[in-house]
């Protein structure tokens, strides 16, 4: 199997809540031990609920937010040692919302070439150059070049994020929710986008969603997040298949494919939903599992590895 | 069956400064009692301002016009706005996406509860506290005796739409209308939510119009589906009918978009609608989605396209006839 491209080991990231001169404050775990590898090529799914630590993870992925514990390796370098500039160019984000992540007093021409002209990459015209090509290669016409993200449609905001992402040429794409602000109509154009990319450029994906048909169709690996902590990871296909984690299989009933008679399944979940301040002792997941034994009350699961895959959960300790 | 609400050829215009808007336009529908009736289309489709109107709670500039507007044997086009507001919350009941601007942040769940009974029903404080436990115990919540003095700052978004559930439910209404109850929501919260609605509707026999851009909501919850596209109803039909056989260009283009696990192939190109949709200011005519239907034709720009009634609530809006809608969606399919 070849080395992963990055590599996550052991990321913790903490931040302190409340607290002022004279109290302390306290801690919140917001990634709590996270491990995780993604190779060459790959579509690794990071599903989980809003709070779970999913998009803080990212930010560490990206070289934005610095771990509090933990190292993510690049190629076996950790990338805390590499220049951001070298960092950037290898690794690029699409965020959520294409609203909040363009600047609004910004072209869009100018807004694509930025990464080019922040690298001093090329003159102004091979850059202009560079601008047309990776346009009309996401499906942007050129006589946006000159507009404002204001004068776009969601779905052409997110071809924009995505045609500044690629332009450097990355290795690897953190998308952040790259369609759940677009309508279904777009939503398609742009994930059937994305993945013309990943092929045609030799992509290695991240793809963080809370939608799990999208990330069903899109991913090679899911790995869940529940408060901080990866609970499950496997391939999509087994994954879908064979779910072992009481919320992993949660969420699965939780998708809403449009086949009417079905109805909507009872999750059996409980309305006690965990304070991430104060998460529950023993298994985080425990208060709202329908499969809770006692010692997952007291005692944190451990990850349980097989072959390509881990639960973290004590119904599958020997 | 007679209808609970029966709406006629309601229009909603708004003036602008390029114009007059046209949100929504000549949509008609009833719905039964007891029956759940799903809303469904893409944002700015005019499905929340139809909602709205419903309620007479349209933005001020907004106008209404309708040739019919029928409640529960209430003609709601010529009621004052003191009828108006003593049916809101009673007979009809609202529920927003986002509980926590609809709920008050200064005033106790309790408070809040107990304050709908003593408005419609001149309930004695204690009857209304024992029937805001009971609902809220009904809703699934937890110590309900006790989160009666909880601010909703201090409720998870999930306990929050469960609490606006039950204040909907304080005067057993008739209808409740809910508009995206459950897309702020997690995954997991959404499915409890739209569990507990499902169950409301079956055990109370509240009528409800749930207003969803979701297609998978809308096929697990539907009783009757209606697919609105740039203000106008495109096509109606129980869940089965507009799910398994869909006539409308727009239906079949947006149930070919989603992926769904197990049977749309991992990694298969995805349909797709291109273009985008059409503005509204001033007059429009023909039909809204022919600028993205493949299978559009001269008649499609000519005078306004009927809703075409072909069995009894199954209807669409299209040049072509029935039979050959069908056959464009195998071919598309291919």
């Amino acid at each position: 199997m070849s080395a992963p491209l990055l590599e996550a080991r052991a990321i913790e990231r903490h931040f302190a809540v409340g607290g002022g001169l004279m109290r302390a404050g306290r801690v919140l775990k917001a990634v709590n031990g996270v491990s995780l590898a993604v190779r060459r090529g790959e579509v690794l799914g990071l599903v989980g609920e809003s709070g779970c630590g999913k998009s803080t993870l990212a930010r560490i992925l990206l070289g934005l937010l610095p771990p509090t514990g933990g190292t993510v390796l690049l190629d076996g370098a950790p990338i805390a040692e590499l220049p951001r500039a070298a960092l950037a160019r290898r690794v690029q984000p699409v965020f959520q919302d294409p609203y909040a992540s363009l600047n609004p007093r910004k072209r869009v021409g100018t807004i694509i070439g930025l990464p080019l002209a922040v690298h001093g990459l090329g003159n102004a015209e091979k850059r202009r150059a560079d601008v047309e090509a990776i346009m009309d290669r996401v499906g942007l016409p050129a006589r946006l070049s000159s507009a404002y993200p204001g004068q776009l449609s969601g779905g052409q905001r997110q071809r924009v994020a995505i045609a500044r992402a690629l332009i450097m040429r990355p290795e690897i794409v953190i998308c952040d929710e790259p369609t759940s602000a677009l309508d279904v109509s777009v939503q398609s154009q742009i994930l059937n986008l994305l993945q013309d990319l990943q092929r045609e450029f030799g992509l290695t994906y991240i793809l963080i969603s809370h939608n799990l048909a999208v990330v069903e169709h899109m991913a090679t690996r899911v790995a869940v997040m529940y408060l901080g902590r990866i609970v499950e990871e496997n391939e999509t296909e087994a994954l879908f298949r064979a779910p072992r984690h009481p919320y992993t299989k949660a969420l699965l009933m939780s998708v809403l494919t449009p086949e009417p008679g079905l109805g909507v399944p009872d999750t059996h979940l409980g309305t006690a939903f965990p304070n991430p301040l104060d998460p529950p002792a023993g298994c985080p997941f425990h208060p709202r599992c329908p499969a809770a034994l006692p010692r997952c009350t007291a005692e944190p699961p451990k990850p349980i590895l097989s072959e390509g895959s881990t639960v973290e959960c004590h119904l599958y300790a020997a | 069956m007679s209808a609970l609400l029966e709406v006629e050829r309601l229009d909603v215009r708004i003036p602008l400064a390029t114009g007059m808007l046209h949100p929504v336009r000549q949509v008609s529908f009833a719905v039964s009692p007891g029956e759940m009736l799903c809303i469904v289309g893409e944002s700015g489709c005019g499905k929340s301002l139809t909602a709205l109107s419903l309620m007479d709670l349209l933005p001020r500039r907004a106008e209404r016009r309708a040739a019919k507007l029928v409640f529960d044997g209430i003609d709601l086009l010529h009621l004052g706005e003191r009828r108006m507001a003593d049916l809101r919350g009673d007979r009809m009941a609202m529920i927003f996406q986002e509980p926590m601007t609809s709920l008050n942040p200064a005033y106790t769940i309790g408070n809040q509860l107990v304050e709908v009974l003593q408005r419609h029903r001149q309930a004695s404080r204690s009857a209304a506290r024992d029937r805001a436990v009971h609902l809220l115990e009904r809703v699934g919540i937890t110590a309900a005796a006790e989160r009666l003095a909880q601010y909703p700052h201090q409720l998870s978004g999930g306990l929050r739409q469960r609490v606006m559930i039950a204040m909907a439910l304080m005067c057993a209404p008739k209808l409740m209308i809910a508009d995206e109850p459950t897309t702020a929501l997690d995954v997991t919260i959404q499915a409890q939510i739209l569990h507990l609605l499902a169950e409301i509707q079956r055990e109370l026999g509240v009528a409800i119009v749930l207003i969803t851009h979701d297609l998978g909501i809308v096929a697990r919850m539907a009783t009757r589906v209606a697919v609105m596209y740039a203000g106008e109803i495109v096509e109606t039909g129980t869940a089965r009918e507009v799910f398994e056989r869909p006539l409308h260009p727009y239906t079949q283009g947006l149930l070919r978009c989603i992926p769904i696990p197990g049977k749309t192939g991992r990694g298969a190109r995805l349909g797709a609608i291109p273009g985008t949709v059409p503005s509204l200011v001033g007059e429009f005519t023909g039909c809204a989605f022919r600028n993205r239907c493949r299978f559009a034709e001269p008649a499609c720009a000519g005078a306004a396209i009927a809703l075409d009634e072909i069995a009894p609530g199954r209807a669409y809006r299209c040049v072509l006839p029935a039979k050959r809608c069908a056959e464009n969606a195998l071919e598309a399919a291919e």
